[in-house]
């Protein structure tokens, strides 16, 4: 049973260079998965490709739903529509009934912890609270696949530890399937359940690791375990 | 406090050069055929009231008109611009060429097609061709300049081409095309009023052809106040505007706050 599945996926950019060769992997829904590498690995290309915004030269891609939520490393809000209007926007485009994209972008919004905030606008908001907002977005029209690409990664520390325990609450309580670019070692694995390590220059995956549950927060035993199984899996792509 | 000063002061200075002007003229004795006293433009403005203010309203409507074909023409082509490369690219060069084009040497040629009978016509069509290249280019720039991200996130959820333009393109181009439309409003003007000379005597009825009428009957204290009307009317146009921005601009763009 696979949500998500790419196999033998490659890509070349018109300039020659060969972003991703051979990639395979498959994700089951319900699954946290982290795709980790350095910058330029083409990761971001990846989920580009999994989200069907791009297409790959050679390979398939298999997705089991068209309900896809995409978070990108900017908050990419419409600077002229409020925070309820930003949310509403993936609900508006699918013809949803005013009223009722309405509450569900207010719903999206008081889950990420906007309550209050629906009428503000992206440049009344912080980078943090921006950043809600795409979340809450991608999370309006209930999506069964989420795809975020570094979405954290421009935020300073502290912001991205709330961000990312929100997010791990919110995979815990909605059930939808998470595929996460990142190129932080803690940050995938601390929230997410498999990692996916890639390796530049073409881009493919040179390991699969699963992560033990147990890791309770980012200081726990065995979420040090973790970084060091994955610090070492990383090793081989710099070595 | 600040915003009574911004006001005050501009008017100091205005009745100070005014005050020096009127002082001038009387203590040098000026002829008024030259340069007739602020006084004298009063008087003549009020002798001229009503017809002056006909004038005004021809001048202001002509170029409105003009300015608003303009604004819709080059919108419709800015639109057509971002939907394909290759009409950008085939007629991109014919706007330019429109543009460079002096409007004062096309002027008589419009003035004969359009046809003296249908005056008014002729003087927006000028107004509006010396217009519509501002706007064309800052709305295509604005519709091209558009998140490139937004516009694939609205692809994913299934936004038609259309619904990407409406929801995403035009409200994503609003600044850029409204800095085009006040380049435009006062260009109009300049071209309408260039249309009024270049139509001359008997149909043009705005208010540049009372400054040439006022000139060759050497009535210099009319022709300053038509100058003065005009130079009002181009404030007009361009207040305006500035108010549309504001309105449309001011909970969200940065433009709209700093001018605020």
């Amino acid at each position: 049973m696979t949500l998500l599945s790419l196999s033998g996926v490659t890509k070349r950019f018109p300039n020659g260079t060969e972003a991703l060769r051979d990639l395979t992997f498959d994700i089951a829904p319900g699954e946290f998965v982290s795709l980790l590498g350095p910058s330029g690995c083409g990761k971001s290309t990846a989920l580009r490709i999994a989200a069907g915004l791009l297409a790959p030269d050679s390979g398939t891609v298999t997705r089991d739903t068209s309900e896809i939520g995409f978070v990108f490393q900017d908050p990419t809000l419409m600077p002229w529509a409020d925070a309820l209007a930003n949310a509403r926007l993936p609900l508006d485009l699918k013809g949803v009934p005013h009223s009722e994209a309405n509450a569900a972008a207010r719903a999206a919004l008081a889950r990420v912890g906007l309550a209050g905030f629906e009428n503000a606008y992206p440049r009344e908001l912080s980078g943090g609270m921006k950043m809600r907002v795409s979340l809450a977005r991608a999370m309006a029209a209930k999506p069964k696949l989420l795809l975020l690409d570094e979405p954290f990664a421009a935020l300073d520390e502290i912001t991205r530890n709330a961000l990312g325990d929100d997010l791990l609450r919110l995979w815990r309580e909605t059930g939808f399937t998470i595929l996460f670019v990142t190129h932080s070692v803690s940050e995938s694995s601390y929230l997410s359940g498999r990692v996916l390590v890639m390796r530049p220059r073409p881009g493919r995956i040179t390991a699969d690791i699963a992560l033990p549950a147990d890791r309770t927060n980012r200081l726990a035993p065995a979420t040090i375990e973790a970084q060091r199984t994955i610090a070492a899996a990383l090793g081989t792509v710099t070595a | 406090m600040k915003r009574v000063l911004d006001i005050l002061l501009p008017l100091a200075v205005a009745a100070l050069l005014l005050g020096a002007w009127q002082w001038a003229v009387s203590h040098y004795a000026v002829p008024a055929y030259v340069l007739p006293a602020p006084s004298a433009i009063a008087r003549a403005f009020a002798a001229n009231f009503s017809s002056l203010m006909t004038a005004l309203a021809n001048t202001l409507i002509i170029t409105l008109e003009g300015f608003a074909g303009a604004l819709i023409a080059a919108v419709a082509l800015a639109v057509l611009f971002s939907q394909s490369r290759l009409v950008e690219r085939t007629l991109y060069p014919y706007a330019v060429i429109l543009q460079v084009t002096p409007v004062v040497a096309i002027a008589p040629l419009i003035l004969i097609w359009v046809g003296f009978e249908h005056i008014t016509i002729a003087l927006s069509l000028i107004a509006g061709i010396i217009a519509f290249f501002p706007i064309l280019s800052s709305a295509t720039q604005g519709l091209k300049s558009t998140d490139f991200n937004l516009i694939d996130l609205s692809r994913l959820y299934g936004a038609s081409r259309w619904q990407i333009l409406w929801k995403v393109q035009l409200p994503s181009s609003l600044p850029s095309l409204l800095t085009g439309m006040k380049v435009g409003g006062v260009i109009a003007l300049i071209g309408e009023v260039t249309a009024e000379f270049a139509a001359g005597s008997g149909t043009a009825t705005g208010l540049a052809w009372r400054i040439v009428e006022s000139g060759n009957r050497l009535e210099i204290a009319t022709l300053f106040a038509a100058l003065a009307l005009l130079a009002l009317t181009g404030v007009l146009i361009f207040a305006g505007l500035s108010l549309l921005e504001w309105l449309l601009l001011r909970r969200w763009h940065e433009s709209a706050l700093t001018s605020a």
